[in-house]
């Protein structure tokens, strides 16, 4: 089994639930939720882990931003910078699932597919 | 170290404010289409090269007919069919930029597939993406000169036939057998290994482009979940199973290696000859700008409307010959229907002290008005404190409108009287370079002999432009 260091994070108003990304991921961590996104879609869904951060799910997917992929989280959730207090700060994931976090400077909550108006350090 | 993280590229809008309806979030394609992940992969490319600013899309007519909704990018939507023709003229006119020609099977193959030929042909520097999906997406599922044999659409209910539509075109080969084209590939949408293929050939072409190699081209074989009837994984599968069969994946040309970078300067047609092309050298004025009493406060946006006959045309044209040599920037656009004489015409015309953007006037600084259903139609787009111009001869009603300038001109009964009915054009000339500042009578007299190069029809055009020029200045008082 390769190792769970990546994470996946569905948009789930981009996504059209073409089911794609569900079945190229070589792990199988993905599925459709029950649930329906304000389109109309049964969006794709993280199952909360085991995501290897390998990204064939990104390239599978036909929408520009329905997924975002942390290559490496570890990584990534300690590079995070707090915008609000502009200070180096740390995330936390508080449900996988839906793809969110939380600022540990602020408090405030994150949304990780959001990823290109949030800043990480170089 | 950076963070690495595959998710939205910079070469796409945050949310897609050109997309009509509330939906701004998503694409307008189906679910699974191919194209989306097409555009990721230029996307992408053209990002990491750093070659963003300078990409110039060429949308087709089909599906991706709006990708400019996506893009973060210069875009031109062409003809149906004429992306590479609209590409060869923009890399030629733009050497540094970027063109890409994105075509779908029906719009490249069927209805463009002479102009790929000759673009290709030529060796143009351009990057051509062809979105093969062997069917008519757009239009709702109907044949495509790529349908595979036996394939059902919408036109071949019992299949395509070889008597009956004969076999599917195989693009990539064709262009392949010409000598200029440098790297031509065919690749597919359809498993993970296949999209890595395939974004490798999205980059190499867009790569041949930046380092002036030639003519790229890269056959896709994408899927049409909803023209096919299939879901997007069973899609995939049929691409892998049927498509592919009929259409071998691979690189069918490549020398991209062997050629030297060409030398796109010399493309261009040097600017300082253009005036001697077209015929304006000898039209070369010398003015006393000083002693020039235009100064047009306001750009104008004029247009022009009556029956063909009228020399509706005309005026526009002459007015930016004028606005021309007034050193003003202008535009002239027509809109007539097919007959030479007695339909509706009409004209639109911008003077400008700065450059334009679009030739199309909506509403109108001064509307001429030369009969009675132009002046009903466009009466309510000129803008307020504008001036209707109207030929009270022809026209047996008034303007409703109070807060624009009322100017009736009785233009064809004074073009009557001096013997031609036909330079009632003139007289409405005479009348705005009266009433109006952005018009220099002694221009407009200079002018005038370069476009009437017969003695006696000069005579009569001067005499109707200084009876509209008097009426303009008494009506101006």
């Amino acid at each position: 089994m390769a190792k769970a260091r990546g994470l996946v994070a569905v948009n789930i108003e981009e996504c059209k639930g073409c089911n794609l990304c569900v079945v190229a991921c070589p792990v199988d961590v993905l599925h459709l939720a029950d649930s329906f996104n304000t389109h109309g879609y049964s969006p794709a869904e993280y199952d909360g882990e085991g995501c290897t951060g390998c990204g064939v799910c990104y390239y599978a997917c036909p929408e520009p931003g329905a997924i975002t992929v942390f290559k490496n989280w570890a990584e990534a959730q300690e590079a995070y910078i707090c915008q609000t207090k502009n200070v180096p700060s740390r995330l936390t994931v508080t449900d996988a699932v839906k793809g969110l976090a939380e600022c540990e400077a602020c408090g405030q909550q994150v949304v990780l597919s959001n990823f290109r108006s949030l800043s990480f350090a170089e | 170290m950076s963070v690495k993280i595959l998710g939205k590229s910079k070469g796409f809008y945050d949310t897609y404010e050109r997309r009509p309806g509330s939906n701004k979030e998503q694409t307008h394609y189906c679910p699974g289409c191919g194209h989306g992940i097409l555009h990721k992969m230029i996307a992408e490319a053209l990002v990491d090269f750093e070659v963003a600013e300078n990409m110039v899309f060429i949308s087709p007519v089909g599906c991706s007919v709006f990708a400019y909704y996506y893009f973060n990018a210069g875009n031109i939507q062409a003809a149906h069919g004429r992306a590479p023709a609209v590409a060869t003229g923009v890399k030629r006119a733009l050497p540094e930029s970027i063109v890409i020609s994105y075509q779908g099977d029906g719009d490249l193959a069927a209805i463009g597939g002479n102009e790929i030929l000759h673009a290709a042909n030529r060796g143009e520097s351009m990057t051509v993406f062809f979105v093969n999906n062997a069917i008519y997406g757009m239009t709702g599922g109907q044949m495509a000169p790529t349908t595979l044999i036996g394939q059902k659409t919408t036109t071949t209910p019992y299949g395509r036939t070889l008597q009956n539509e004969g076999y599917p075109i195989k693009m990539a080969e064709i262009i392949a057998s010409l000598e200029s084209p440098v790297y031509v590939e065919r690749v597919m949408l359809a498993d993970v290994r296949s999209k890595n293929a395939a974004r490798k050939a999205v980059r190499k072409g867009i790569r041949n482009q930046i380092e002036k190699k030639g003519f790229s081209f890269i056959e896709v074989l994408s899927t049409c979940p909803t023209g096919w009837k299939m879901t997007a994984p069973q899609s995939e599968e049929w691409i892998k199973t049927t498509l592919v069969e009929n259409f071998p994946l691979g690189v069918y040309k490549d020398i991209a290696d062997q050629v030297e970078p060409l030398d796109l300067s010399s493309n261009l047609a040097p600017t300082e000859r253009v005036p001697k092309l077209i015929g304006l050298e000898q039209d070369k004025m010398e003015f006393d700008t000083a002693a020039m009493k235009i100064a047009p406060q306001i750009d104008q946006e004029i247009k022009i409307a009556g029956f063909g006959g009228q020399g509706v045309l005309s005026l526009g044209v002459w007015l930016s010959e004028i606005g021309m040599r007034e050193d003003l920037q202008v535009s002239w656009i027509p809109s007539y229907g097919p007959e030479m004489r007695g339909g509706t015409a009409n004209c639109h015309v911008k003077l400008s002290r700065n450059n334009i953007g679009s030739p199309l006037v909506t509403h109108p600084t001064v509307l001429v008005a030369m009969n009675r259903p132009s002046l009903e139609k466009f009466e309510g787009d000129v803008v307020d404190g504008g001036a209707i111009v109207w030929d009270s001869s022809l026209i047996d009603v008034e303007p409703q409108r109070k807060d624009i300038r009322n100017i009736p001109v009785p233009a064809t009964k004074i073009a009557k009287d001096l013997g031609n009915s036909r330079v009632s054009n003139v007289v409405l000339l005479g009348v705005m370079a009266g009433f109006s500042d952005f018009l220099d009578p002694l221009v407009v007299q200079r002018v005038l002999p370069l476009i009437f190069k017969k003695k006696h029809l000069l005579e009569i055009n001067l005499i109707a432009f200084q009876k509209g020029l008097e009426l303009g200045r008494e009506l101006s008082d």
